[in-house]
């Protein structure tokens, strides 16, 4: 916004204002619940500042800082209502302290957004409220929209994030960037919630479609906006991760919505320019040792990418990342994942092998993905009736549709 | 803020040694707290088969021996602690000895305004007595 005068003679429109809105209210906001120490009232003098912004800009023009004016207008509200309001707290002397806090407001540290990723993240949050939270205040997605996007009732998703800031103010999660040495485990929540988020929209759990594009996005924006304000390792091959993944969308699926494996994607359809910039990301995040599990899914992720076609992928090398994947997260999922690649690289009555240990120690009898994988196996090996039977069990426990549609023609194909 | 740690665990897992360590060890990290104004009070408790548990039901007191509910893990203890936030207690709750061997809830204090004061009621038992 720099080069408008601070009083444009070219007065304002709405579009002016609505652009401003889309823009900076997020960033507004963050500051506002530092200053103001209360998401509600962060989001009632938020709204109330764009409402004053209405009145004046088209008079006065837009001014040659928003946010800060928004800031300083919204917290102007704030101290009004807390005036209103004193008259019927109990406690005066602590609302004189802080209205004492917020006669100084600093200008707006690029920390706010950061502060208010992490508050939203605390670990003392139940996952589920953590991902409505972070949605709704830093992403700034509706109530709506996130009920939709989870196949959830919008009132059950409502009365979460009512219980979450009521849990953040009465149990008194900080509004602060953790220490150092706090930063690991912290910046640990926040990457699962992003990647929560993102596997949510880009392999739904349940309904009519394989993605749900909003989460997606929201997830990649969140991945950028951390990389950019708190450039770790991890941040930095989860974004690229998520990057790779999503190259691949335009062939995940037929027209029809049914799923598509990576083995029979075409792969002129994958976008060239985010397997660039997520391999970079990947480059970059194995620099800063040491290397965490984002990274090396991203890793795995990036010689996928690399390969012209299926067969021609570098199975050797995967397994390779596999085993070090294993290391740092030895969860069945990981060894399932593993156990594939061994058969790309030694056939599948190797890979079989791996499986059923699998299954007799990690309890992977529930888990459809894992009866789809050995079905594939079998169907690989020549063993057509055993490949059925895994592929019927596999039926019985997806619960979304394409992908079920996806299992019924892999038996037809038998 | 204040907070409350409330010290939950096996009572039957401690060894006579490893209890005396805990309180040791606990004590110290009272000291460092009290050093800072951070420490409100603590105590370890009597095992939960000295607990007697009172209820009045329609104008009548019913005694019970034993806790409010058989548990697995028993309360053995509290800490009350005033630091600025959560992240901060529970750094303090994650030092403690009772942690590795139990759970350390943390609960924020409802603060009641206009109750009465007192230096003596939290301290322990033993101290009080030899007055």
């Amino acid at each position: 916004m720099s080069g408008v005068p601070e009083q444009s003679d070219t007065a304002a429109s709405v579009k002016d204002v609505e652009a401003v809105y889309r823009s900076e209210s997020r960033r507004v906001f963050a500051t506002l619940v530092r200053l103001v120490g209360d998401f509600d009232l962060a989001e009632e003098s938020l709204h109330e500042a764009f409402v004053a912004a209405l009145e004046r800009w088209p008079v006065d023009g837009v001014p040659t800082n928003p946010r800060a004016w928004l800031v300083a207008a919204a917290r102007f509200k704030a101290i009004d209502t807390i005036r209103r309001q004193s008259r019927f707290a109990a406690s005066l002397g602590m609302l004189a302290a802080r209205r004492q806090e917020l006669s100084d407001p600093d200008e707006e540290i690029p920390d706010d957004r950061l502060r208010l990723i992490f508050t939203c993240c605390h670990p003392a949050l139940a996952p589920a409220t953590q991902i409505a939270l972070t949605l709704r205040e830093v992403c700034d997605l509706t109530t709506e929209e996130i009920a939709g996007a989870f196949l959830t009732a919008p009132a059950t998703i409502a009365q979460r994030i009512v219980r979450g800031k009521a849990r953040i103010r009465e149990t008194g999660i900080p509004y602060v960037v953790p220490e150092l040495a706090e930063l690991p485990e912290r910046l640990d929540s926040v990457l699962a919630v992003i990647y929560l988020v993102f596997n949510e929209g880009y392999s739904a759990s349940s309904g009519e479609s394989v993605t749900r594009e909003p989460l997606i996005r929201e997830a990649i924006r969140l991945a950028r906006l951390l990389v950019e304000l708190l450039p770790d390792a991890e941040a930095i091959g989860l974004l690229g991760l998520m990057l790779l993944h999503e190259s691949r969308r335009p062939a995940r699926t037929d027209p029809s919505g049914d799923l598509i494996l990576l083995e029979f994607q075409d792969r002129t359809l994958w976008d060239q320019s985010l397997i660039t910039e997520g391999r970079e990301l990947v480059h970059r995040a194995l620099r800063n040792p040491p290397v965490g599990v984002y990274t090396l899914q991203a890793a795995i992720s990036a010689l996928h990418s690399a390969s012209q076609h299926y067969e021609a992928t570098d199975w050797a090398h995967i397994v390779e990342w596999y085993d070090l994947l294993r290391q740092a997260d030895p969860s069945p999922v990981v060894q399932l994942n593993r156990a594939v690649a061994v058969a790309m690289r030694d056939g599948p009555d190797e890979g079989l092998r791996l499986m059923d240990d699998l299954e007799k120690l990690d309890k992977l009898e529930n888990y459809h993905l894992f009866h789809a994988a050995r079905a594939d196996l079998l169907r690989r090996a020549g063993r057509a009736s055993d490949a059925r039977k895994s592929y019927f069990r596999a039926l019985d426990l997806t619960m979304q549709e394409p992908e079920r549609r996806f299992l019924e023609r892999q038996i037809r194909k038998l | 803020m204040k907070f409350m740690f409330l010290v939950y665990s096996d009572e039957k897992a401690w060894t006579p040694e490893e209890w005396n360590q805990c309180t040791l060890d606990s004590a110290r990290i009272c000291h460092e707290l009290s050093e800072k104004g951070q420490f409100l009070g603590a105590s370890p408790l009597h095992p939960v088969a000295t607990a007697t548990s009172v209820r009045v039901r329609q104008g009548k007191r019913l005694l019970t021996d034993g806790p409010f509910a058989e548990t697995t893990e028993q309360l053995g203890g509290y800490f009350l602690v005033d630091v600025p936030n959560l992240d901060e207690a529970i750094a303090i709750a994650a030092r403690l000895p009772s942690a590795q061997k139990g759970t350390v809830e943390i609960r924020p204090l409802y603060e009641l305004i206009g109750l009465p004061t007192s230096d003596k009621g939290l301290e322990p038992d033993s101290k009080r007595s030899n007055k």
